[in-house]
């Protein structure tokens, strides 16, 4: 009896074993070949040229500028609105208020609503409603704003990072000991006075890990601008906020999909995909870093 | 008895349902050192945090009754309490010092108040250290991080972080629970000193500490108030049981 | 000692310590709890947004019966007015004068076919062919939620046991070492863009199982449910680990005091004490395979069919909006007929998640404190 369980013991940490590094292997095949597809392309050259001949040849820059442009004005939008929604449930709500309980539902249901949904509603709400809006308003009917462009996609990426934002930065600022609160409030500090002198700069470092996470996811969406300023292909780089934009993950999807050789420019799209997975790669990277650091610290 | 700095009528506290404090009345003396002691779960340090409401913070806590501050009811609606507690400093059991620079740390009471000057800055912060025994520890660096100060000299600079704001009273829970005799000597050195100017409570786990340091001692048990007098009589000729009980060891 | 208060006159007078209004903090604490109510108020506007988009579908159909009851007396009347003639009739008497009636005319046969169309199409969403783009466009659903359906069942059924065992390898069996390896490196792929997964399912997934199964089809729904698996383990996997780890100790310890082995006290005491946790894993896995765009357009294979057999391609609900919305026309009825899918994607996924979050969250607590 007992020696048969001891086989079936095996067995079955042998098959939970299995599962985990089977997972892992998964992983290392796809990134092995990934590096081994996109190596032989992946140059200087390849990140800061255009692409040429109808994308048959050529770099990807203007995909790599248009993706870190959509980042960077999608944390300028997300990361104070994040911040400042993290900022209110650790310390202005009650744990228990119906208030602070509905915000957190309504943050862990923005994660888990499909991307592709941020996208509907970024052209039903920011393109035809806003943009159209403002259109009419400002530029009697005239077409500018009311059409997919690096702004609307941004923003509508923005609403798809929040929660990631505000888990990070929540998470930071528990972190920071309630005796310095008190401290502060002891030595007659306002709470205003008190979040901004000491529970900010306290959970820096947190605001930094929520930027960076939502910085990579960002980077690495394609679903929400499908549809929302995204280009296939352009000539010249945006300008300006009406501008579309060039985009690595998208860049992926159409040359891997609707590009008029699908097999000739099989490196350029490997090379792109190793460029987009270093990225978001190395984002996360930093952010787990800095994360086990502070989990450390908060120990 | 010296003029009563601190009074308080009935002073009950609630966590919800559960009584914490029942109907505590007291007066204590302006410019001596008053110790609370008591089993731990007594109810001291709570009394102490109602003393600068920093009760306040915690939901669900309800009080009623008077504390009342040179006449003056801390309670009353009309009282402003963040200037409250710049009159009431606060020192506490686990050294706190913000992760900031020592000028820093004793800077901030005063730049909370306004002030921007650097020179007055300077002063404030000097004085303040020097006050609480610990300029010369620390004058060649004051612009290092508050954090790799020893447990006693974190302590003694929370001191002179509180007395930069100018309080009239200090408060201090269980200031030297976490230190070692030679830094809780010196804490007590300072409580020595700053009775001249301070109206000081101070709440100890330690019997000894209280003899040596306060004017007078209350004793605390279950949330009630056994037992309030001079300290030596406490320690001497207490009149309730309880306290004798206590005070020899017999359980606590 | 010196004395730093030097104006010693009465400073805790009820003047100085009068309730001060401070504007900062009055506005920092107003436009913090306002913009706190942002999440909500997106969440709401996602809804009123989606849905608006959708509405001109069930909306058409309510004018087509009125425009068509109009047009029933306007014939009546046209009968008693001009006798037993018909519009042939009409032709015959004033061709010179009628220019403008015959284009009136023309115009309100086209309307009634336009409106026909349309309620075909509310129609047509309960049946079996979707083909928007073609004279008559036909928006059956079906197919698509079949196909939804048919992928999301083959990727929790590869990810959840996988997912599942791992956790508990990690939770239960790993050395403390080899957790901190699994942990982060499964998480990391959570951290793949599912662009990078579809293009791996598209490229290199769909030729090496065609090698093994020899199907005619290279991309079908075997090949995108495997590559939706791996968009859905790391997430099965975490939200099961931080279950597994939240059992209370004086579980497994009463099992291992009563000489149950540590496998034994895993798979029966372990596991069984984080069912709902990880019931909710499986059910937030479930919500990301369904809603997943990327992996869908890239390894299904986009054919609207029903078909059990798991190696034919399907279309799922998700990669029709991806592929479809960037072609249609603004406010057009394929273009609202899309916005219906996402209403359905949204209500779905957050059917779910608010399943797992209250449902879940209730029997755990039960369970853990034994109310």
């Amino acid at each position: 009896m007992s020696k048969k369980n001891k086989i079936i013991g095996t067995l079955f940490i042998g098959t939970t074993a299995f599962s985990a590094f089977l997972i892992i292997a998964i992983i290392l095949v796809m990134l092995i070949v990934i590096i081994i597809g996109g190596k032989d392309t992946f140059s200087w050259e390849f990140l800061t040229s255009f692409p040429k001949d109808g994308m048959m040849k050529g770099g990807i820059f203007p995909a790599i500028y248009g993706t870190a442009l959509l980042v960077v004005i999608m944390s300028v939008a997300a990361v104070p609105f994040g911040a400042i929604t993290a900022i209110y449930l650790t310390e202005y709500a009650r744990e228990t208020s119906v208030l602070a309980q509905t915000i957190r539902f309504a943050v862990r249901t923005l994660a888990t609503v499909p991307s592709i949904i941020f996208g509907l509603f970024g052209l039903g709400f920011f393109i035809k409603f806003v943009g159209g809006g403002m259109d009419n308003i400002f530029l009697g009917g005239q077409l500018k704003w009311g059409q997919p462009n690096i702004l609307w996609a941004s923003l509508t990426m923005s609403l798809l990072t929040l929660p990631v934002v505000i888990v990070s930065v929540e998470e930071a600022i528990r972190t920071v000991p309630r005796e310095m609160r008190e401290a502060s409030l002891a030595l007659g500090a306002t709470k205003w006075e008190t979040i901004r002198r000491i529970v900010i700069p306290g959970s820096r470092s947190g605001i930094m890990t929520g930027t960076i996470l939502a910085v990579s996811r960002g980077a690495g969406e394609v679903a929400p601008i499908l549809f929302t300023g995204a280009a296939y292909y352009l000539a010249t780089l945006p300008t300006s906020l009406s501008d579309q934009f060039m985009n690595l993950g998208y860049h992926i999807y159409i040359m891997a999909t609707q590009s008029a050789n699908v097999d000739q420019t099989l490196p350029i799209q490997f090379a792109t995909t190793l460029v987009l997975l270093m990225l978001t790669f190395m984002l996360n990277l930093t952010a787990v870093i800095i994360r086990s650091r502070l989990r450390k610290k908060a120990k | 008895m010296k003029q009563p700095k601190i009074q308080t009528r009935e002073l009950s506290l609630f966590y919800g349902e559960k009584m914490a404090l029942n109907s505590i009345s007291m007066d204590i003396p302006e410019k001596e050192v008053t110790a609370f002691i008591g089993p731990s779960g007594c109810g001291k340090s709570t009394f102490l945090r109602t003393l600068n409401r920093m009760n306040d913070l915690i939901p669900f806590v309800k009080i009623t009754g008077e504390v009342l501050v040179d006449s003056l009811n801390i309670y009353d609606k009309q009282i402003d309490v963040v200037n409250l507690r710049k009159k009431i400093g606060m020192v506490f059991q686990k050294s706190n010092p913000f992760t900031k620079s020592i000028y820093e740390n004793v800077a901030y009471g005063p730049k909370i108040n306004g002030i921007r000057e650097r020179k007055k800055l300077n002063e404030i912060v000097e004085t303040s250290l020097k006050n609480a025994f610990i300029w010369e520890e620390v004058k060649d660096r004051l612009y290092d991080s508050a954090m790799g100060l020893s447990g006693g000299q974190q302590q003694r600079m929370c001191i002179a972080r509180a007395l930069a704001v100018e309080p009239e009273i200090i408060l201090m829970d269980e200031p030297a629970s976490a230190l070692d005799p030679i830094s809780t000597a010196k804490i007590e050195e300072l409580i020595f000193e700053l009775k001249k100017n301070y109206t000081i409570v101070i709440v100890t786990h330690n019997m000894q500490q209280a003899a040596r340091v306060s004017d007078y001692t209350a004793f605390f048990y279950l949330g009630e108030l056994i037992e309030f007098g001079k300290t030596r009589k406490i320690f001497t000729t207490p009149d309730n049981k309880q306290t004798e009980e206590y005070i020899t060891g017999r359980f606590g | 000692m010196d004395n730093l208060i030097e104006n010693k006159g009465f400073v805790f007078s009820k003047e100085s310590l009068r309730k001060k209004f401070r504007w900062s903090e009055f506005l920092s604490e107003k436009i913090i709890s306002g913009v706190a109510f942002l999440s909500i108020t997106i969440i709401v506007l996602i809804f009123v947004f989606v849905f608006r988009e959708t509405l001109p579908i069930f909306h058409h159909k309510k004018e087509t019966v009125k425009i068509e009851s109009v047009q029933k007396q306007e014939q009546y009347g046209g009968a008693e007015a001009s006798g037993p003639t018909n519009a042939s009739g009409q032709e015959q008497y004033g061709v010179t004068t009628t220019d403008t009636m015959m284009i009136e005319n023309q115009a309100r046969v086209e309307d009634t076919v336009v409106h026909e169309a349309d309620e075909a199409t509310v129609k047509s969403l309960i049946g079996k062919e979707w083909l928007p783009v073609s004279d008559r466009p036909r928006y059956g659903l079906i197919p698509l939620l079949v196909g939804t359906l048919k992928i999301t069942l083959l990727a929790i059924l590869f990810a959840a046991p996988i997912a599942i065992l791992a956790a508990l390898f990690s939770a239960a069996f790993a050395p403390p070492w080899l957790r901190e390896i699994i942990k982060p490196a499964i998480e990391l792929l959570a951290g793949f863009p599912s662009v990078v997964i579809g293009f791996f399912a598209l490229m290199v997934m769909a030729s090496f199982f065609q090698d093994i199964f020899g199907y005619d089809t290279r991309l079908n729904a075997f090949v995108g449910g495997i590559a939706m698996a791996l968009a859905a383990i790391p997430i099965i996997y975490t939200i099961t680990e931080d279950a597994l780890t939240a059992v209370p100790r004086s579980y497994t310890e009463a099992s291992l005091a009563l000489g149950a082995s540590r496998w034994q006290t895993a798979l029966f005491v372990t596991l069984p004490a984080a069912t709902p946790g990880i019931f909710a894993a499986v059910l937030l896995g479930v919500g990301r395979v369904f809603g997943e765009t990327m992996i869908a357009l890239m390894a299904t294979g986009n054919a609207a069919m029903i078909s059990a057999n798991p190696f034919e391609s399907v279309r799922t609900l998700a990669a029709t909006i991806g592929a479809e919305m960037a072609e249609v026309v603004f406010g057009d009825t394929h273009y609202s007929v899309l916005f219906l899918i996402g209403s359905l994607l949204f209500i779905f996924t957050f059917g779910l998640n608010a399943l797992a979050e209250f449902y879940v969250k209730g029997k755990l607590v039960k369970r853990f404190q034994g109310k």
